[in-house]
């Protein structure tokens, strides 16, 4: 599904910052894995999210989907394949763009943009329907400008943006982060809701160890832009914090991942 | 005295307010849809006067020259476009250089520095030798062709294509994750706005009955002043709102300035003026310590 073959990202190559945020890292993602990706500030998890998406190009190494090469397709070009959701709420919505215009970009995801009109007639009541789902009354507020709404409301719009359109891979950015707790867990159950309900291969990055064990099927942890450990399965399941913070305490000197388990 | 010239100055404004009206709406899609801070307006205006007055000189028929001057206009925001998204240039130099070199493209089009349009046919001569006053039938020319534009943007920003603008301006990343190129986007915008400020341009020098290299100078400045002076009557809060906002914003910017030149104000203070009232404009909010400017553009 997707391939990364010993790809390196260096910042600042060759200057006295030089940073190697991704080492040489191999990873095989299969169809339907929903992987969650754990590490400090620094270990190179939105590097690597950023890779993936084409945001920032790597200095060594190739990226596949699906068996294609995308190494050096540019980032609108690889939107067909991709969703990618981001922590702050504002990232992924227009605000001077109404709730249905908004959809209506997304629904267009990787596709041709023509003179037809933006928000089809046909579609606006699927529109609605999937934003019942929500239950957040957003359905009869359709034609309100997304600045109106809250960081909570406007991540879970966000959610269905990227998923109106199924991606290939999903890619959750820290993506409850910046909400409080309460809205935050919503998030989460609306995403692993419709991750489940569309098998949707899924690779979420999150500072929330105990976030990390529970969902998914596969989890990563990387460190200094390598991969510290990739579990799965039973393994995965029967995880707890404690065993995580006993293999790899040392590592985890950051403290809001820590605190946040 | 005040009312009388208050009523003289009507006509005057609706016609010049309509006809510089296609400018403000030039503005709306670079500065308010794309986010863009475009200066090539100011030389994409006589851009637009000298093609059409060139080819009137040259026998052409007056509508193919407001049509090359349109395509014109065009492809003089694509080019600033294209300063920015290929070559990497900020946006605001990247105008500035547009406008710059499009001073000498426009010496080199009309061949000197002004061409007089008095005694030749143009668009509107039909129009002036109907036997009705003069103001009837051009203020319905301009109203037809301004309000006609307005129509078509307010229609093709909300097409697929128009969204893809909107969101280009709105949140850059976010559309590109959708797969848009917002580099085409920015190019196609920008080549839109200027298309129709070359538009305006041609028509006015019909109007006006000439074409004067330096007839673009405070263009841009004089369009925000329209915007601005729209946006607190109607506010931005839909696209048709914005675009009808950016027209009777110029006719009521059209209609102070000529009252102030009527009751006193010298012709040569006028640019100062429009200046300090987009000042005033912008300045307000922030001395207010307003959270959210009135501008907010992208790579400035």
């Amino acid at each position: 599904m997707i391939k990364l073959g010993e790809i390196t990202k260096i910042f600042s190559k060759g200057t006295i910052d030089e940073k190697t945020a991704i080492n040489c890292v191999t990873l095989h993602i299969r169809k339907g894995d929903f992987v969650t990706v754990i590490g400090s500030n620094g270990a190179g998890k939105t590097t690597a999210l950023n890779l993936i998406s084409g945001t920032c190009s790597a200095d060594e190494g190739d990226i596949f989907i699906d068996g294609r090469k995308v190494t050096n397709l540019p980032e609108h070009k690889r939107a067909k394949f991709l969703g990618r959701i981001f922590q702050d709420p504002l990232m992924g919505t227009a605000s001077s763009m109404s709730i249905e215009e908004n959809l209506a970009i997304a629904d267009l995801r990787g596709q041709r943009r023509g003179l037809g009109w933006g928000v089809k007639k046909a579609r606006r009541k699927h529109y609605r329907d999937i934003l019942k789902m929500l239950d957040l009354g957003l359905e009869n507020r359709m034609k309100d400008v997304v600045s109106l709404l809250s960081g909570g409301q406007r991540q879970s719009l966000t959610l269905l943006m990227v998923t109106l359109s199924l991606p290939k891979l999903l890619l959750l950015d820290e993506h409850t982060a910046a909400l409080d707790p309460k809205t935050a867990q919503r998030v989460m159950d609306l995403t692993e809701k419709i991750i489940r309900e569309n098998s949707l291969t899924t690779v979420m990055v999150t500072h929330n160890m105990q976030q990390a064990i529970q969902y998914g099927n596969r989890m990563i942890m990387l460190h200094e832009g390598r991969v510290q450990f990739d579990i799965e399965g039973e393994e995965k399941k029967n995880l707890t914090v404690e065993d995580v913070v006993k293999r790899f305490g040392a590592e985890l000197k950051d403290e809001a991942l820590l605190v946040a388990s | 005295m005040f009312l009388s010239s208050f009523f003289r100055t009507i006509p005057i404004s609706l016609e010049q307010g309509l006809a510089y009206g296609i400018v403000a709406l030039g503005i709306v899609i670079s500065f308010r849809i794309l986010k863009f801070p475009d200066l090539t307006v100011d030389g994409s205006f006589p851009l637009g006067a000298a093609v059409v007055a060139r080819l009137i000189m040259e026998g052409v028929p007056p509508i193919y020259g407001v049509i090359l001057a349109i395509i014109f206009g065009f492809i003089a925001g694509c080019f600033t476009g294209l300063l920015n998204t290929k070559l990497k240039i900020n946006s605001l130099l990247a105008g500035i250089l547009m406008m710059t070199i499009l001073y000498s493209v426009n010496l080199r089009i009309m061949g000197r520095s002004n061409i007089q349009l008095l005694t030749v046919n143009t668009l509107l001569t039909p129009l002036e030798a109907l036997e009705v006053n003069r103001f009837i039938p051009i203020i319905a020319f301009f109203f037809v062709v301004t309000i006609g534009i307005k129509i078509l943007t307010d229609m093709f920003l909300h097409t697929q294509l128009g969204f893809a603008m909107r969101a280009t301006g709105d949140n850059e990343q976010m559309i590109r994750t959708l797969g848009a190129n917002t580099d085409n986007m920015t190019v196609l915008g920008l080549g839109i706005s200027n298309a129709f400020v070359a538009l305006s341009g041609a028509l006015v020098s019909q109007d006006q009955g000439f074409s004067d290299v330096g007839m673009g100078i405070g263009m841009i400045v004089a369009g925000l002043a329209s915007i601005i002076i729209g946006e607190a009557l109607f506010g931005t809060k839909t696209v048709q709102r914005m675009t009808l906002a950016a027209i009777v914003g110029s006719i009521i910017y059209k209609f102070i300035i000529s009252l102030g030149l009527r009751l006193g104000l010298a012709p040569t203070d006028l640019k100062m003026a429009t200046g300090v009232m987009v000042v005033l404009a912008l300045g307000i909010p922030a001395l207010k310590k307003e959270k959210e400017g009135k501008l907010h553009l992208r790579g400035v």
